[in-house]
């Protein structure tokens, strides 16, 4: 030791001269977070902690099993949706047939709103962003020839997760499906929603009810569904840094567990259907130790703070989606190299599943020659590179080992922070943390302005005929022929069903019941998405941002 | 002189608003006022609240691909209440393509992704002070 001590010390002499030859090419070196770098690690910066650390192995910092992409590669799950579900239902097929290995269903802004299509806050809005769903009769034609227990289906929906992820249900029970056999996932993360993503119904009590619900009734009959993806994705997105993206998903799902514990569920009975969802970025290394951070960081939390003693409790499991912010309308085609490297880090921090961001998506929604580019790189990843052929190939790297424990200090600081406010809901309602992300997003741009953050082809490396590229158009008639749809569904079905179950529901809703029964019972009765959230929303209200800016 | 009045507002259901609170944040450090509307906001709700913050200028983001439908309602709108003079701009992720018709439909200006902030300020500086 004292011996490397002092190796080092000389060699910083020798550096000093030659950095006073050769002066550097910035006054610091730092990563997204603001984590100081050296301009090089050494055997001395390992943290002491452990050196045989070993994956599928408590704190899973190298991987949450032993084998990793040698057996199974992690799933290449393309999130799309857009129009209708007769139109999304053929993008999956196409998709599946070209070697995608799960589902990851869009839905569009009045469907995550719990809206209805004919309703006049989803003018213009309809099929935009992703499909329009009204009701378990556009479900039904989302996921006809698609056997639902021999794919996996991620969908992101939040404050109305209980009706999707019913109508799905109710989707299986028509295919014959035992819910057993069913895999997926629903976001069901409404936490984030109110500080980056925006989709929020119902204030957040209630909220955390309806999810409890779900974990409830999911642990019982749907043993195989992921009941949340407790999301930092859109916090980064809205400008976090890695650091707030860990610290704040965290603390989030810290609330999602102390509420379903104080509710009464045991925390073994859920927490193994609980996964998370993080943004791959475009620095590198800190990305890598960033997963594995967050990784060690949920084993500990689950084992030491709720006790949890099953072995699958303690795993952070986690989808990744490359960064959509960092994609530039500016030479379109250089996404394709972001998005490679973005990928690349997910795949070295042990991603289970991943998404690629086509280069038009700063843009518009992709073409389909994009989306075809965006899952070939995950195959050219998986296939050529030999990224996948060792699990956790940079552990024991002495930067990564030592990024890793600077992460994992600075998230643990950060939700102390949270814990003393009285956790994520208080720091949601304090403002505290969209302050926080709303900081990072504008020192970022700043950075971006001032130059000192170069963004090749925006702010240097520029061209001055930008070719455009053909991009994809939702024909804006689909708005109309959803509306007629489900003026054709409410005519034909049996009112005084739909009538009865939506009484049922904001019955369960007034006395607290689970409500997942009679949202089911609504469902297969055809009670549209907008009818049964709207009982929802009289009996619970609708959540009022306290805008700050 | 008075502070230029903006109102930042973010029309339909799309929930992306780090581009609008730093466009917001921006106008604020370059001497403007500036009321952010929060999500959701309908045109009609966009409207009433720039006449009534008798602000000089609207900007309007969104994400969601919504602009073709909502901005322009925004400009009919200022029309028929009578408050034309109000200038409205816009932001977000919107295909070159529609640029023109955004243009033609009274939409000053539309920045996309990579727009620098100053470029923001300026045009609101000389398009509001200019008249």
């Amino acid at each position: 030791m004292q011996d490397k001590q002092e190796r080092l010390a000389l060699w910083q002499k020798g550096l000093d001269k030659a950095k006073a030859r050769f002066p550097e090419r910035k006054d610091k070196f730092e990563t997204s977070s603001g984590i100081p770098l050296q301009t090089v690690y050494t055997a001395l910066d390992r943290p002491e902690a452990d050196d045989f650390a070993l994956p599928g192995e408590f704190p899973y910092t190298r991987g949450v099993q032993r084998n990793m992409y040698r057996g199974r590669l992690w799933t290449m799950r393309q999130y799309a949706g857009f129009a209708s579900a007769q139109e999304s239902n053929e993008r999956y097929k196409y998709l599946l047939s070209q070697g995608q290995t799960g589902l990851s269903v869009a839905f569009d802004l009045p469907t995550q709103i719990g809206l209805d299509s004919d309703h006049p806050l989803s003018e213009g809005e309809v099929g935009k962003v992703g499909v329009a769903i009204d009701s378990l009769a556009d479900m039904e034609i989302l996921f006809s020839d698609i056997p639902l227990d021999k794919v996996s289906t991620s969908m992101t929906i939040n404050a109305p997760a209980i009706v999707l992820l019913a109508m799905y249900l109710a989707v299986a029970e028509k295919q014959g499906v035992d819910w057993a056999k069913l895999k997926g996932t629903i976001q069901n993360d409404i936490l984030k929603e109110y500080v980056a993503r925006g989709t929020y119904i119902f204030p957040p009590e209630p909220s955390l009810k309806i999810i409890t619900d779900i974990f409830a009734f999911c642990a019982e009959k749907v043993p195989n569904w992921n009941t949340i993806s407790i999301s930092g994705y859109h916090i980064r997105e809205a400008g976090a840094t890695a650091v707030q993206e860990v610290a704040f998903t965290l603390a989030n799902a810290i609330c999602y567990v102390e509420t379903a514990v104080a509710a009464g569920l045991q925390v073994d009975d859920f927490a193994p259907r609980l996964s998370f969802f993080f943004n791959a970025h475009s620095n590198l290394f800190e990305e890598v130790a960033k997963f594995r951070a967050a990784r060690k960081l949920w084993a500990e939390i689950m084992s030491k703070r709720f006790g949890a003693k099953a072995p699958k409790s303690l795993l952070l499991r986690f989808h990744t989606q490359t960064a959509g912010s960092t994609l530039t309308a500016q030479q379109p085609d250089n996404n394709v190299v972001r998005v490679a490297l973005q990928a690349l880090s997910a795949v070295l921090g042990g991603t289970q599943s991943l998404h690629t961001n086509s280069r038009d998506e700063a843009m518009a929604l992709p073409s389909e020659d994009s989306v075809r580019i965006a899952l070939r790189t995950q195959q050219i990843i998986a296939h050529e590179t030999g990224a996948a052929d060792v699990v956790d190939p940079l552990g024991g790297s002495y930067y990564i080992e030592s990024l890793t424990a600077q992460i994992e200090d600075r998230v643990k600081e950060m939700l102390a922070k949270i814990d003393e406010q009285g956790g994520a809901v208080a720091a949601i309602n304090s403002g505290f943390i969209q302050r926080q992300i709303q900081d990072s997003a504008y020192k970022f741009q700043l950075d971006v302005e001032t130059k000192e953050q170069i963004i090749v082809g925006v702010n240097q490396f520029t061209v001055d005929d930008e070719t455009q590229p053909e991009l994809l158009r939702v024909d804006p008639a689909v708005g109309i022929e959803q509306q007629q749809r489900l003026a054709g569904l409410k005519s034909q079905r049996k009112p005084e069903a739909v009538e009865q179950a939506l009484a049922a529901i904001r019955q369960g809703a007034e006395k607290g019941d689970n409500l997942f029964p009679p949202v089911l019972d609504a469902v297969r009765a055809y009670a549209s998405l907008g009818e049964i959230c709207g009982v929802l929303r009289e009996v619970y209200g609708e959540y009022q941002a306290k805008d700050l800016v | 002189m008075a502070p230029i009045r903006v109102l930042m507002a973010k029309p339909g259901l799309d929930g992306h608003d780090r581009g609008a609170k730093v466009v917001s944040r921006a106008l604020r450090d370059a001497g403007m006022e500036v009321i952010y509307t929060g999500l959701r906001q309908s045109p009609e709700q966009i409207v009433q609240a720039a006449i009534q913050e008798d602000v000089d200028i609207i900007g309007l983001s969104c994400l969601s691909g919504a602009h073709n439908s909502l901005f322009p309602k925004v400009v009919e709108l200022l029309k028929a209440r009578g408050a034309g003079e109000i200038a409205v701009f816009g932001g977000g992720v919107i295909p070159e393509a529609d640029i023109p018709g955004l243009r033609a439909a009274g939409i000053e200006a539309v920045f996309t992704p990579g727009t620098s902030l100053e470029e923001i300020v300026t045009f609101i500086r000389e398009r509001v002070s200019g008249q």
